[in-house]
């Protein structure tokens, strides 16, 4: 039988068709018993177009990087510029509150020091309060004359400061005010060759002054060779000066060697005199409390010990007469 | 079963016919399955674009033979079908072969280079494919499916415009005369 030429194209659908229809109903009866379909067709679907898919996820991924890696980094540099900046001024604030912390660490630390001497009058911290015993100051400056060992802080007349008040830190003594302006005030440390500190061996008891010689290390005058000096033994003030405290650091034994006619000590400072920020100054230096003073060197009628009366002991009368002009510092006197 | 494949090379012979360079046919059929593999990746709207429709439209009309656009359609939809997860082999296949079949048989007849007649007929001719799906669906599968609803509209027109833009890009792939 010819099959007429204009039909064919048509059977050929009929049966194309048909072969579908049959292999729906084919797998609509396996997938009713539970059976996979044609998986055949699916394995050759899958393998025919995923290496191509996998390839064009590769180049699509590839050009997605170049895109977001080179091209689309045309905003970056402003971004760059502006975080930049932003960092910059975030360091800025981190140097700021690294600096405040700082300072607030300071602060607590003359805190605890002025809880840990209560027993002291005129050491009677009152920092904040209205008459105050001690007022906290900062270091603003430094003398010009490298021979002159001098402070200036942020304290002067406007806050009652006066000359010979004492200075010092926690750590110990520093020195005294020579000079006061309306807004800030010099002072005088103990290493400079006109200061001097009425001072003892903590452990001994034996007086002496410590004099500034221009040096880093001061000296310890008018201790007689027969007394026996350790290496780091402490020295406080006596408070036969006038001006500080009896009993704050001044600092320890550096060094001691005889000499004519008197030992030659030198003094470590225990203030670290070379890296002051802020220091504390003692207001009521009339209030020093000599009673305590007399426990070591009694006074005849219960005045304050004035600065000539160093013990005799160990001290001739004569250099402890130097000894008390040494004390009170060279500097102007009120 | 020779005979029936050699009798549909005759076409109108008012109308040209156009010839692909060696592999065309093949190579875009399967680039047109990957990329709509790959372009459902990117979301809803990529599914508007019913790229192996498009092709099998395509080189319907371009070829003008109802058996080679009935053939190709048949091998579009079932390797599609073969692609799908819950479709039986043959439900995209049904559809596409009588796609392409009608296809050609257009082509055949009038002139189908004009961007309006592309539109016109993929407009016609995605609606033609939906309802063959929806009453297989129906008839074969017992599953319920839209014959034509607003969705179905808008992804016409969608790929009716897309297709003058896509066929024009295809024509780059024709025997120059």
């Amino acid at each position: 039988m010819e099959i007429s030429v204009r039909h064919r194209p048509f059977i050929l659908l009929t049966i194309v068709v048909a072969a579908q229809v049959l292999l729906i109903a084919f797998q609509v009866r396996h997938s009713d018993r539970g059976q996979r379909d044609v998986p055949l067709v699916r394995y050759w679907a899958a393998a025919l177009v995923t290496p191509i898919e996998r390839a064009g996820t590769w180049t699509f991924s590839k050009i997605g990087g170049i895109w977001t890696g080179y091209v689309a980094l045309h905003s970056t540099r402003e971004e760059n510029l502006r975080l930049r900046s932003e960092n910059d001024q975030l360091k800025l604030r981190n140097r700021q509150l690294e600096t405040e912390a700082g300072e607030a660490q300071r602060l607590s630390a003359l805190w605890n020091f002025r809880q840990a001497h209560p027993e002291a009058p005129m050491m009677a911290a009152q920092v904040l309060g209205s008459s105050p015993a001690m007022i906290s100051a900062q270091i603003i400056g430094a003398s010009a004359d490298p021979n002159s060992h001098t402070m200036f802080i942020n304290r002067g007349d406007h806050d009652r400061i006066r000359r010979n008040m004492g200075v010092i830190t926690p750590d110990g003594v520093v020195g005294k005010i020579v000079e006061v302006f309306p807004n800030t005030a010099q002072v005088l440390l103990i290493t400079d060759k006109d200061s001097g500190v009425g001072a003892l061996f903590a452990d001994t008891r034996t007086h002496g002054v410590v004099k500034g010689t221009g040096d880093p290390q001061p000296r310890l005058d008018y201790v007689v060779n027969d007394e026996k000096v350790q290496i780091d033994e402490e020295i406080i003030t006596s408070g036969e000066d006038r001006i500080f405290p009896k009993g704050l650091p001044i600092g320890t034994v550096g060094e001691a060697k005889p000499a004519n006619p008197f030992q030659m000590i030198h003094v470590k400072p225990a203030a670290r005199l070379d890296r002051l920020e802020d220091v504390l100054i003692l207001t009521t230096m009339q209030d020093v409390n000599l009673k305590k003073a007399d426990d070591s060197a009694p006074a005849p009628n219960g005045a304050p010990v004035p600065t000539s009366n160093v013990p005799t002991s160990q001290n001739p009368a004569a250099p402890m007469k130097s000894a008390a002009k040494a004390a009170t510092g060279a500097g102007p006197q009120p | 079963m020779s005979l029936l494949f050699s009798t549909g090379m005759h076409s109108d012979s008012k109308v040209e016919v156009h010839k692909f360079y060696g592999g065309t046919i093949v190579g875009a059929a399967i680039l047109a399955l990957v990329l709509q593999a790959f372009l459902h990746k990117f979301g809803q709207w990529s599914e508007l674009i019913e790229l192996p429709l498009l092709v099998t439209i395509y080189f319907g009309v371009s070829r003008r033979n109802p058996v080679s656009g009935l053939l190709l359609g048949a091998a579009i939809g079932i390797l599609q079908d073969g692609l799908s997860h819950d479709n039986p082999i043959g439900l995209y296949g049904i559809a596409k072969t009588l796609v392409g079949y009608f296809a050609s048989s257009v082509g055949a007849k009038i002139d189908t280079e004009h961007p309006i007649a592309r539109f016109g007929l993929v407009f016609v001719l995605f609606h033609f494919h939906q309802a063959v799906l929806a009453i297989t669906q129906r008839a074969l599968l017992s599953r319920s499916a839209p014959i034509f609803n607003l969705h179905l509209l808008i992804e016409s027109l969608v790929n009716a415009g897309f297709a003058v833009l896509f066929f024009a890009v295809l024509d780059r792939l024709r025997k120059p005369r």
